[in-house]
C-alpha cells in the first residue's frame, strides 16, 4: 500500500499545511474584509467543495488571480489555480454583459480602432463615463487606454513585413491585444530592436487574444476557442518554422504557458518552453554571445522597475532588470514588489474600483517618493494603473521600448553584421 | 546566469549565509521555493535551551553535532557576533550566549532562550516579576492567542494577572471574516491613526494599578515603528507574547533580513524551486529551476540551506529518507520502525536525520565530497532541534561559519 507517494492531487492541493503564509501576502485581504483570503478560498474551501459544490462562496470573485499566494507558498500549492478553477466550476452567477464586453478585447479593439478618434473622445467624457458606470457598472473614475488609429498588424503588414525575410534568423511575435489596438508603438519598438540585431519578425497565423480576461471572467468556452487557435498557431511557428514565440506582455506569456494548461487543461507541453518573453529572449541571445546591443552614449535616465504579479509568478523579472542594467546611462531602482491593484478587468469593475486603488496605494507611494523619470514594467495593465494613479504624472514604459529608445541602431547593426 | 555564490533556501540559514557573502562583496543569489519557517517563529532564538550556559556545554556534545563540527571556540566567537549582525539588518534582540533568559510561549510555557526580539517579555529568573500586577489584553475575535494559558504562566511567576479583551472600530471591520482575523491582518490595521485610537482605548480600559500590559504580538509587520508608538502612548509598560501562526515578529524579521540582503546587492529569487543540478568530478557545475528552465544558474560556490522535512530539504517515503534535489548522502536509520518513538513527547529519532557532511560542511555525492558545495542549517541534522532547543542556533551559526570561510 504505497498510495501516498504516487498520489498527487490536482493543483497540489493536499500539500497545503494550513500555514497561512499565503494569507499574509494576499493583496486583497487587507483591503477587502469580504474576501475569505487565499487559504480559506483555496485549499481549505476546496475540501468542502469536493464534497458538495454548495459550499462554494461567491466572494471568491474578489480574487485578483495575481498568484502572489503561489509565489509565497512554501509547499508549491497552486492556490490561485484552485480558486480560479472553483470560480469556473461552481459559480452560479451569470456573467454580466459588462464582463463580456471587458473580456472581449479583440472585438472591442477591432471596433474601436475603426473610429478611434471618436471612441477616444467619448471615453474621456465624464457624461459617457457616468452612463457606463450607472448602466453596466464600469467605474467612472477609470481612465481608459486610448485606441490607435491604425492597428499594429496593419502597420506591420504594410511597413515591416516586406523586408523581414531578408534576415537569416526569425522570431515569431505574439503582439497581444494591447499592442495591436492601443499601443502599436511597443510592437514597432520590438521590430526595431529585433531587426537591429539581425532577427526578422513574423506574426502568428491568426493570433487571438491570449484569453486571460475571459478566464478571469469565467468565459471559459470563449477562452478555450481562442487558446486552441493560438496553440495551433504556436505549434506551426515552433515546430514547422523552428522559431520561438516571443511576447512583450508578461501576462499574455504567463497565460499561454501556464493558464492554458492549469486552468483550461489544454496540453501545451510540446511548445511551452518556446513561448518566451521578449526581455528573456534578448538576454539569452546576449548571454550566448549571439547578438550585441550598442547604446547611445548620451542616453541618461533614472528608471524604477515594477515587477508585475504575473512576472513575479513567472520568476523572470531578473531578465528585464538585467537587460535594462545593460544600458550604461541608466540609474535603475527596483521597486518593492507589490500588486498595482488593477488585475486586468478587475479594476474596471465598479464594485472593485476602491479595493483596486487601495491595493495599489503602497506601490504608488513608493513611486511618488522615489520620483523616477520613468517607470519600467512588462505589463500593460500595470502601466494604465500606475499612469492613472500616481499623483505626479509619470510615464510607464515596457523595457523593450526603453531598449529601443536607448539603442544606437546603426552601431548595433554594424556590430551584428546586419 | 553566473553568480559567485548561490544559496538554495531563503530561510534563516540561507539569509544569514547570503548577508555574510554579500557583505564580502560577492555576487550572491538566494533561491527560495516560498516564504520560510521564520513566518512561524516564536521570536526567540535558541542556542542550547536546556543549558544554563550554552557556550560551556558545547564541549560535551557528540562529535556528530553541528556545533562540534564548527568547534567550541569558534561557536562562541560566532555566537557573540550575532546580535550585531542582526541589528545591522534592523532586527533588535536581547540576550547572551553565556546565560539563557526566560520567556513565555503562546501556550503559556516558560521557556529558555538565547536571543529574543525586543518585542517580547523576557526575564532572568522565575522571581523577577514576583508581586507585580499584569493585565493580559487580547483583541476581540482573535483566535490565535489564549489569555488563560498566559495567566497560568504568570501565576507560576507569582504575578497577579487579569485578562480582558479590547476592540476598536477599525478591528471590528476585520471581524467580518472570522477566518481572516489573523495576526498579519491585525498588524496592518493597527498603524497610523488606528494605532493612536487603539492606544487611547487601551489606556482607558487598563486599571491604574497595573504594572504592565501583555498583548499578543500583532503589531509592527514592516518595521518596529508601531511598537515604539504604542510604548510611548501607554501609561504603563507593554510587552508582547508570541501568538500561534503566523508570527508578526517572525514575518518582520524575514522582511528585514531580505531587505538588508538586497541592499547589500544580493538577489532574492522567490517562488522558484531548484529541480536538479550537474555534479561532475566532485563539483556542482550548475543548477536548474522550475521557472528559469533552460537557463541554468552557475556559481563558484553553492550553499544548501534547504531546511529539514517541513521545508522539503529532506523527504521521506515508506522506504527511505532522501535529499530530493541532488540525491546527496543522508545519515539516517535504515529501518522505518526506528524512525519514531511511540511516546510523542519523547525525542523523535527522525529529527536527527540529515545530510552526511565532512568536516568542512561539504555534502557527499556518490561517496565523494562535493568541494564547492556546503550544507548549513537544519538540512544537516546531527542534532535534535526540538529536544535540545538548538534550531535557530544551528541555522545561524553554521551559516556564519560556512559563509565566512568561503573565499
Amino acid at each position: 500500500m504505497k498510495y501516498q507517494q504516487h498520489n498527487v492531487s490536482p493543483n497540489n492541493f493536499e500539500q497545503c499545511l494550513k500555514c497561512t503564509i499565503c494569507t499574509v501576502y494576499c493583496p486583497v485581504v487587507p483591503v477587502n474584509p469580504n474576501y475569505p483570503g487565499p487559504k480559506q478560498a483555496g485549499p481549505d474551501g476546496e475540501r468542502y467543495r469536493l464534497k458538495k459544490g454548495d459550499f462554494y462562496d461567491e466572494a471568491l470573485k474578489y480574487c485578483l488571480n495575481c498568484k502572489r499566494c503561489e509565489v509565497a507558498c512554501p509547499s508549491n500549492v497552486r492556490i490561485g489555480d484552485i480558486i480560479q478553477s472553483a470560480r469556473i466550476k461552481y459559480s452560479k452567477q451569470p456573467t454580466p454583459l459588462r464582463d463580456n464586453i471587458l473580456s472581449d478585447t479583440d472585438l472591442a479593439g477591432k471596433m474601436a480602432t475603426k473610429m478611434s478618434p471618436l471612441v477616444n473622445f467619448m471615453l474621456k467624457q465624464p457624461l459617457v463615463k457616468t452612463v457606463m458606470d450607472l448602466t453596466i457598472g464600469v467605474d467612472k473614475h477609470r481612465t481608459f487606454p486610448k485606441y490607435a488609429k491604425r492597428t499594429f498588424v496593419k502597420w506591420f503588414k504594410h511597413d515591416a513585413l516586406p523586408y523581414q525575410k531578408d534576415f537569416s534568423r526569425q522570431v515569431t511575435y505574439f503582439h497581444g491585444c494591447y499592442v495591436n489596438y492601443n499601443h502599436p508603438k511597443l510592437g514597432k519598438d520590438f521590430v526595431k530592436v529585433m531587426n537591429a540585431v539581425g532577427i526578422g519578425v513574423q506574426l502568428m497565423e491568426n493570433e487571438r487574444c491570449c484569453g486571460v480576461a475571459k478566464i478571469a471572467n469565467r468565459l471559459t468556452r470563449q477562452a478555450m476557442r481562442d487558446a486552441q487557435i493560438n496553440l495551433g498557431a504556436i505549434r506551426k511557428a515552433v515546430i514547422e518554422q523552428g522559431t520561438q514565440v516571443v511576447g512583450t506582455s508578461s501576462t499574455c506569456i504567463f497565460t499561454m504557458r501556464d493558464e492554458y494548461h492549469h486552468i483550461l487543461h489544454l496540453d501545451n507541453n510540446d511548445v511551452r518552453s518556446q513561448i518566451n518573453l521578449a526581455t528573456r529572449y534578448l538576454w539569452n541571445l546576449i548571454e550566448k554571445g549571439e547578438i550585441t546591443l550598442v547604446f547611445k552614449p548620451d542616453y541618461k535616465k533614472r528608471i524604477a522597475y515594477h515587477t508585475p504579479c504575473h512576472m513575479a509568478k513567472l520568476g523572470w523579472n531578473i531578465y528585464s532588470i538585467e537587460l535594462i542594467r545593460k544600458i550604461p546611462g541608466v540609474d535603475l531602482t527596483i521597486l518593492k514588489s507589490e500588486c498595482c491593484g488593477i488585475a486586468g478587468t478587475y479594476g474596471f469593475k465598479k464594485e472593485n474600483y476602491k479595493y483596486s486603488q487601495a491595493i495599489g496605494s503602497a506601490l504608488f507611494e513608493q513611486i511618488e517618493e522615489l520620483k523616477p523619470e520613468i517607470v519600467a514594467t512588462d505589463c500593460e495593465t500595470c502601466k494604465w494603473q500606475i499612469e492613472m494613479s500616481v499623483k505626479t504624472p509619470i510615464e510607464v514604459y515596457n523595457p523593450i521600448s526603453i531598449i529601443a529608445e536607448a539603442l544606437d541602431v546603426e552601431a548595433t547593426k554594424k556590430s551584428n553584421n546586419v | 546566469m553566473k553568480f559567485d555564490t548561490i544559496i538554495i533556501g531563503g530561510g534563516l540559514s540561507g539569509l544569514i549565509s547570503g548577508i555574510i557573502s554579500a557583505k564580502k562583496g560577492k555576487r550572491v543569489a538566494i533561491i527560495s521555493t516560498g516564504q520560510s519557517a521564520l513566518h512561524f517563529s516564536s521570536g526567540s532564538f535558541e542556542l542550547l535551551s536546556k543549558e544554563n550556559n550554552p557556550l560551556k556545554a558545547i564541549d560535551s556534545l557528540p562529535a556528530s553535532h553541528p556545533y562540534s563540527k564548527i568547534g567550541a571556540s569558534r561557536v562562541s566567537e560566532l555566537a557573540n557576533k550575532v546580535p550585531e549582525l542582526l541589528s545591522e539588518a534592523g532586527v533588535a534582540v536581547t540576550g547572551s550566549a553565556e546565560s539563557n533568559h526566560l520567556n513565555i510561549t503562546p501556550l503559556g510555557k516558560i521557556k529558555t532562550g538565547w536571543l529574543t526580539l525586543n518585542d517580547f517579555l523576557t526575564f532572568e529568573t522565575m522571581t523577577d516579576l514576583k508581586g507585580q500586577k499584569a493585565e493580559i489584553i487580547n483583541i476581540k475575535g482573535y483566535f490565535d492567542f489564549y489569555p488563560e494559558y498566559i495567566a497560568l504562566a504568570l501565576r507560576k511567576l507569582e504575578v497577579e494577572a487579569k485578562a480582558q479583551t479590547i476592540t476598536i472600530s477599525e478591528l471590528e471591520r476585520l471581524r467580518k471574516n472570522s477566518t481572516e482575523m489573523r495576526a498579519s491582518n491585525i498588524a496592518r490595521a493597527l498603524e497610523g491613526k488606528s494605532l493612536e485610537h487603539f492606544a487611547t482605548e487601551l489606556n482607558r480600559i487598563i486599571s491604574p494599578t497595573t504594572d504592565f500590559v501583555l498583548m499578543p504580538a500583532v503589531i509592527g509587520l514592516a518595521n518596529e515603528k508601531p511598537l515604539d508608538t504604542l510604548r510611548s502612548r501607554l501609561k504603563c509598560p507593554v510587552y508582547f507574547i508570541p501568538t500561534m501562526t503566523s508570527s508578526v515578529p517572525g514575518i518582520r524579521t524575514q522582511l528585514q533580513l531580505v531587505t538588508h540582503f538586497e541592499k547589500l546587492g544580493g538577489k532574492f529569487i522567490l517562488g522558484d524551486t531548484v529541480t536538479d543540478g550537474i555534479i561532475e568530478n566532485g563539483k556542482l557545475r550548475s543548477i536548474s529551476t522550475s521557472n528559469l528552465g533552460d537557463n541554468v544558474l552557475s556559481a563558484d560556490n553553492f550553499i544548501l540551506a534547504t531546511g529539514s522535512f517541513f521545508s522539503k530539504g529532506l523527504k521521506s517515503n515508506f522506504d527511505k529518507v532522501y535529499e530530493p534535489v541532488f540525491d546527496l548522502k543522508i545519515n539516517y536509520l535504515e529501518h522505518r520502525s526506528e524512525w519514531y518513538n511511540d511516546d510523542s513527547y519523547a525525542p523523535q529519532p527522525y529529527m536527527n536525520f540529515g545530510l552526511t557532511i565532512d568536516g568542512d560542511f561539504h555534502p557527499i555525492y556518490e561517496d565523494k565530497a562535493v568541494e564547492n558545495m556546503y550544507a548549513v542549517g537544519s538540512v544537516i541534522g546531527g542534532c535534535n532541534p526540538l529536544a535540545e532547543g538548538c534550531g535557530a542556533g544551528v541555522a545561524i551559526l553554521t551559516a556564519m561559519h560556512v559563509a565566512e570561510k568561503i573565499s
